[in-house]
């Protein structure tokens, strides 16, 4: 393995949704280097890798910002920032113009207006979403893409962020890169949790597998203050496929019906963790299986269905196809996923202010990294992305540049050595992930309890996580790629344990299943009508309560 | 579910290797692609896309309901053709215009 030091004045960990339009925000504003590391390949990576369906997050005609935010602030129960949700709504209308003009494909009336799905939503073609932001990152002269380059670990020093380490899984390369700005756009942890389909299909998950909360586990090992990890996001979707059931809510108006052909969604209400409630309860009082009701649709909607899934979610178009259960003939089954930490849908992630700096100075977050501004989706992220870019080009005009000491990276090569020369130990990555996604899906509230927990079930799922992580050190690498699998497993480790602190120190339930805690089911808005938000230190969890701020 | 790839059809372009974002291609000493970690796939189908000659089908794993059809897709020139084929010889074929939105 050979060591290669990079320098950079902005580094974009992650090039998906926000780490893409960071980049081409950065790039043309400034003169700048910026240098993005991916994981995968940015032509396809992250969230958007089959593409999306719509864009949900968008002010249309007769709406404003502001009630954007107050959607978003009652649908999270409170629990969300209204200064980083009104920066954001105030810039979705202007990216989704720009995405329009890169060659996104959206849906106009007669008269050249968008065409509205609802109050917030517009609809698209967005199956070559992701390739086009990757263009549009690729084309600018200043932006240098390493792909294949995982990123491992931030080095803060001096109270200030100095850059990364990273290694190749190509070319056997470990990278020392100096930046003088970070920005952390590594999306949100999926794999945390036992998924829906724990065997061979165990990826066929809601959100991108490939996202292991880096980003998060990144600032939390540094002392980054993070806020709401307690707000697990859990998606209602298709059985089977997990596909999304959106379109098929909004997009054709079927209703959540029960096995008895009973309505129940009006009984529950009609925010994203009620309509999981709702089905998990019709479950458990044995009026399962849920549906989605979409038998009598027309067959124009169901050849419009087929395509939409095709450009969004294939598995399911395959599913119809090879069932023979066409869903204009029978309802759709729904389940709810696994829990997921993610930011661009619930407020889980570093705590920022309103130009998504952490509290690590040099250090920035955007999209399902960045916390406190839930429902941001695409245009959020992309908001977000460019609040950043911008904010970190300020913040060179005064800034010294990143320097990594030579201690620092003397460590880390030998952290790496470590594992590509273990020898010993009887467990692999992936048995460990297991052995984790286990332990959080029977104490930390996953599918198997119907996302409940205790106290006491928290304090079983830590001391197990605690002991996962021991038997992390010992792990043998064979080469790159598996070095990386380590790593990801020992994000996942870190992020789970800031979670199950979180769930623990909510003593209320305020979001069913997000946070379903059997010693306190109730809501209790005297006194939890706060941010839990968290500090790493000296390897504790710092439980940090802060003021929701009411206007 | 997952992806396998036709070793005889395959003519070692790498693309599919390069776009997954799962990094779950590798090419044998041959040159020709295989997935590597059949059961880390997402199903993004972002490989179908990229092959140039359609040696890749995407299926859905018997844990999921799948039956043994396969997919693949087809680009005609703003057309995209997915076209399933089910156990029996059957064939089905979903034409997308990649130029028109969706209507939901």
């Amino acid at each position: 393995m050979k060591t290669e030091k990079i320098r950079t004045d902005i580094l974009i960990i992650g090039g998906g949704t926000a780490g893409c339009y960071a980049a081409v925000t950065a790039a043309e504003n400034s003169d700048k280097n910026i240098l993005i590391c991916e994981k995968a390949h940015i032509k396809r990576s992250g969230c958007l890798a089959a593409g999306v369906n719509a864009l949900n997050a968008y002010i249309t005609e007769g709406r404003t910002p502001q009630d954007y935010v107050d959607y978003c602030m009652k649908d999270a129960a409170g629990i969300a920032r209204e200064d980083l949700l009104l920066s954001l709504s105030e810039r979705l209308n202007a990216v989704t113009e720009r995405l329009e003009k890169e060659g996104l494909v959206i849906l106009k009336d007669a008269k050249g207006k968008y065409v509205t799905r609802g109050n917030r939503n517009i609809k698209i073609n967005g199956e070559n979403i992701k390739p086009l932001l990757a263009g549009m990152a690729e084309r600018q002269k200043n932006v240098r893409i390493l792909n294949r380059v995982n990123i491992i670990d931030i080095s803060v020093t001096g109270n200030r962020v100095n850059g990364a380490f990273g290694i190749s899984i190509e070319n056997d390369t470990f990278y020392v890169i100096e930046a003088s700005a970070v920005l952390i756009a590594t999306g949100g942890a999926a794999g945390l949790y036992r998924p829906n389909n724990p065997g061979f299909s165990r990826h066929k998950m809601w959100y991108c597998p490939f996202n292991t909360g880096a980003g998060y586990a990144m600032g939390i090992r540094h002392g980054a203050e993070m806020t709401t990890f307690e707000m697990r996001f859990i998606a209602l979707r298709c059985k089977n496929t997990i596909a999304p059931t959106g379109t098929l809510a909004q997009g054709v108006g079927a209703k959540q019906v029960n096995a008895l052909g009973e309505v129940y969604e009006q009984k529950y209400g009609l925010t994203t963790s009620e309509r999981v409630y709702g089905t998990v309860n019709e479950n458990v009082q044995g009026r399962g299986p849920c549906y989605l009701r979409t038998s009598g649709i027309t067959e124009e909607q169901e050849q419009s269905l087929l395509k939409a899934y095709l450009n969004m979610a294939p598995s399911q178009t395959l599913h119809w196809a090879e069932s023979g259960e066409m869903p204009s003939g029978h309802d759709v089954e729904i389940e709810g996923t696994e829990p997921y930490i993610v930011g661009g849908h619930t407020a889980s992630g570093f705590w920022v202010d309103t130009d998504r700096a952490t509290t690590i100075p040099g250090l920035y977050a955007a999209g399902d990294a960045a916390g406190g501004a839930p429902q941001k989706y695409v245009t959020g992220a992309l908001a977000e992305g460019e609040i950043a870019a911008l904010a970190m080009c300020r913040y060179l005009e005064n800034g010294a540049a990143g320097k990594i000491p030579e201690e620092e990276i003397a460590l880390r090569e030998n952290e790496i050595s470590g594992f590509l020369s273990n020898g010993d130990s009887p467990y692999t990555a992936e048995q460990l992930e297991e052995a984790m996604q286990t332990a959080m899906d029977s104490y930390a509230g996953g599918i198997g309890t119907n996302y409940r927990f205790s106290e006491k079930t928290l304090d079983e799922a830590d001391r197990r996580i605690v002991q996962l992580q021991r038997l992390s050190d010992t792990l043998h690498a064979g080469d790159m790629q598996e070095l990386m699998y380590i790593y990801e497993l020992r994000e996942r480790l870190t992020v789970c344990r800031t979670v199950i602190a979180h769930l623990k120190a909510r003593q209320e339930t305020r979001w069913h299943c997000f946070a379903e805690n059997t010693d306190y089911p109730e809501r209790d808005d005297v006194k939890w009508s706060v941010f839990v938000n968290s500090r790493f230190e000296n390897g504790n969890t710092e439980i940090i309560l802060r003021r929701v701020k009411t206007p | 579910m997952s992806i396998e790839i036709n070793k005889q059809k395959c003519v070692g372009c790498g693309k599919c290797r390069d776009v997954c974002p799962g990094t779950l291609i590798a090419l044998d000493e041959n040159k020709r692609a295989y997935i590597k970690y059949p059961r880390d796939c997402w199903g993004c189908t972002s490989c179908l896309k990229e092959c140039p000659v359609q040696a890749i089908r995407f299926y859905l794993g018997a844990d999921m309901g799948g039956t043994g059809s396969r997919m693949h897709t087809l680009k005609r020139g703003e057309l995209l053709d997915w076209i399933i084929e089910f156990p029996d010889g059957g064939i089905t074929t979903v034409t997308v215009d990649t130029k028109e939105s969706n209507k939901y």
